[in-house]
């Protein structure tokens, strides 16, 4: 850690990852809700369930790139935060909010309340003091950001990251906005999570990969920038347009079916660079980097990103597919794979290099975390495959044959069953990595024969921490 | 383990320059124009598709087109490329006033583009054809009018490029402006006067 200030990251990532495991609890709670409907129906119904899941990865994944950025932009800029002090007031307001809203959505407590009462739209649902504090501790981290960067060197990396996060909060603000008129107040709703995941989180991504790969590659910064700049034009280019593939049946004009359909078909293009970028920087580099955990997380992130968000994205983006599979566990497969590829393997990525810093631990060997590395992606990337076929079946059933929603949900109980299954692995990934990251104090596995092999001959090869 | 732990790298080895540096020009400005092109090329395709499904009724939204006014369009844009070459040329001989004045020609030629474009589109209008009227012009309106939306973004970088008049610059301008002029000799034949 060359930077004393870069210790507030600690803390952001800590608590970014008690709420990822909130987070996952909760899935594995209403996947099991799936299986057996009546589960917790009069303690915790499924769509309190599922705001706590949806809720929690937002605010963990959000708290996870503040922190991400707490991380690597006093090193980017060669200089410490601009005040540590605003960067724990504003954690504090964070908790605070967060906490606030997961009692609130449980006890279901000041019902009906302008200020304290849950909103009552679906995703944006946070009661509006949670909103305004979320806000106020937004400004707080643009502000010190900021100043930081602005007082010390400038880089493609912070420059893209800034840009990425100041998105972010300007973006949150159509939150507060909700129209009388139905369809605009969907198409509003879409400006804040749609234009993140699909814009200026494509950002944040990008330059965290990209300080990712000049770490652990040591490929030259320039090379990195170049491709930096070339993903981040093909990601706005697409992806702000592209969000048009959730108005197709929300009461807007006709056209939105072609804008969307269209721009959202290039939205895989940024990805697929992200991918291709990550691993040529991997064969390009001449550094033998020990953390392997956060090089396996950063490549797992791209390919994920690419398949969940990517390809598994156009698959139901045409609006021609889309009628028939709007809203089926299409989208659900979509979204999970999405999600977790682009952005909580991201997070998990960043951690995997910050976290022994910080902890001042290096080296020690990080194979639990590659385990659970594996874990959560083979889990997730099994529970993708369940919905994806779960929704190919209620398509057919519900949207081309006519049958009952419920009567369809009950002939898609064995997917549900595995899907469960797959949940059951993503927990324990993530209890497995929080446990690697936070318990050994040193090696835990020592060179295999292949690997003592290589240590004694190759004399450009280091030992994996 | 911090990176200065590290052992150096390894000197890098030579590499030779790829075709990515060869690119007149700059490279975002052909990642801009690799972009545009399959946009407006999923756009073609995608009213190409749809028309099979209506022959009929697309050749008879057709008729309701102003061909002439395309056609002197075409010939007024194309013209207005070529304004922009002898710019970027003017440009490496450094001569600058000789640079502005073709940019400048080519712009007002962009402007009398959009000046035709809107006469056709008020003449629409006055007949009651809109955005929503059918799928033919769904698609006339979305291609022509991200199209014409593109000559105004060109006439912008014509004059920007124009301030800061140095070869690079007017040659990464002309790039785009030749993009603007590429794709509506794409658009006319396909949406205008394909029977």
């Amino acid at each position: 850690m060359k930077y004393q200030s870069q210790k507030i990251a600690l803390a952001y990532m800590g608590v970014a990852l008690a709420l990822f495991l909130i987070q996952v609890t909760m899935g594995l709670v209403i996947g099991w809700i799936y299986v057996s409907p009546n589960f917790l129906s009069e303690l915790l119904p499924f769509n309190i369930g599922r705001m706590l899941h949806t809720n929690a990865l937002v605010v963990w994944l959000i708290t996870g790139f503040m922190g991400a950025a707490y991380f690597l932009i006093p090193e980017e800029a060669e200089r410490e935060i601009h005040s540590e002090k605003l960067a724990y007031l504003q954690l504090l307001i964070l908790v605070v909010g967060t906490l606030g809203a997961v009692i609130t959505y449980t006890f279901n407590l000041f019902e009906g309340n302008i200020l304290l009462g849950k909103e009552g739209r679906e995703f944006l649902e946070q009661p509006l003091w949670v909103k305004a504090g979320i806000v106020v501790a937004a400004l707080i981290f643009l502000f010190n950001v900021t100043m930081t960067v602005l007082k010390g060197r400038k880089t493609a990396i912070t420059n893209i990251l800034l840009l990425g996060l100041w998105g972010l909060a300007l973006l949150f603000l159509f939150a507060f906005y909700n129209p009388g008129n139905l369809a605009l107040d969907k198409q509003y709703w879409w400006y804040v999570v749609h234009l993140w995941v699909e814009g200026v989180w494509e950002l944040i991504m990008a330059s965290i990969l990209a300080y990712l790969m000049l770490k652990l590659t040591g490929v030259d910064r320039e090379v990195v920038e170049k491709w930096l700049y070339v993903i981040v034009a093909a990601a706005l280019f697409s992806g702000i347009l592209g969000t048009g593939h959730h108005y197709y049946w929300i009461g807007t004009p006709g056209y939105w079916q072609w804008i969307g359909s269209i721009f959202s078909s290039l939205e895989i293009i940024p990805f697929f660079a992200m991918m291709a970028f990550a691993f040529v920087m991997v064969w390009k580099g001449r550094r033998d980097h020990p953390n392997k955990a956060a090089l396996l997380w950063s490549l797992g992130c791209a390919t994920l990103a690419f398949f969940g968000a990517g390809v598994w994205g156009f698959l139901h983006t045409l609006h021609g597919v889309n009628y028939y599979t709007h809203g089926t566990q299409i989208t659900a497969a979509h979204g999970h794979l999405a999600f977790f590829g682009a952005y909580v393997a991201l997070n998990l990525a960043i951690m995997s290099y910050a976290l022994p810093i910080l902890r001042g631990r290096d080296p020690y060997n990080q194979v639990l975390n590659m385990a659970s590395f594996w874990l959560m992606a083979g889990g997730m990337t099994f529970m993708t495959f369940t919905l994806t076929f779960a929704g190919t079946v209620q398509t057919h059933l519900q949207r081309v044959m006519g049958e009952y929603y419920m009567d369809v949900q009950d002939q898609l109980w064995v997917f549900y069953v595995m899907r469960f299954g797959s949940g059951v692995a993503v927990v324990l990934g993530a209890l497995l990595f929080i446990y690697a990251l936070a318990m050994p104090r040193r090696e835990v596995v020592g060179p295999g024969p292949i690997e003592q092999r290589r240590l004694d001959t190759d004399a450009d090869h280091v030992a994996a921490e | 383990m911090s990176d200065t732990e590290l052992q150096p790298p390894a000197p890098a080895a030579y590499e030779p320059p790829s075709v990515l540096d060869e690119l007149p020009g700059d490279l975002m400005m052909w990642v801009l124009i690799v972009s545009e092109l399959l946009v407006f090329g999923a756009g073609l395709a995608a009213f190409l598709g749809v028309r099979i499904t209506d022959p009929l009724g697309f050749a008879e939204a057709q008729d309701a087109l102003h061909r002439t006014a395309a056609g002197i369009n075409t010939v007024v844009l194309v013209t207005s490329g070529f304004f922009a070459a002898l710019a970027v040329r003017m440009a490496e001989h450094g001569r600058k006033a000789a640079t502005r004045g073709w940019l400048a020609a080519a712009s007002a030629l962009g402007i009398v583009f959009l000046v035709i474009k809107v006469m056709e589109y008020a003449e629409k209008a006055s007949h009651g054809i809109g955005v929503e009227t059918n799928s033919f012009f769904t698609f006339y309106y979305l291609l022509t009018g991200f199209h014409a939306a593109h000559v105004v973004a060109g006439i912008v970088i014509l004059g920007l490029v124009s301030i800061r008049c140095t070869p690079r610059t007017v040659e990464v301008g002309a790039a785009f402006w030749h993009m603007v002029d590429l794709v509506w000799v794409l658009l006319f034949p396909v949406i205008y006067l394909l029977r």
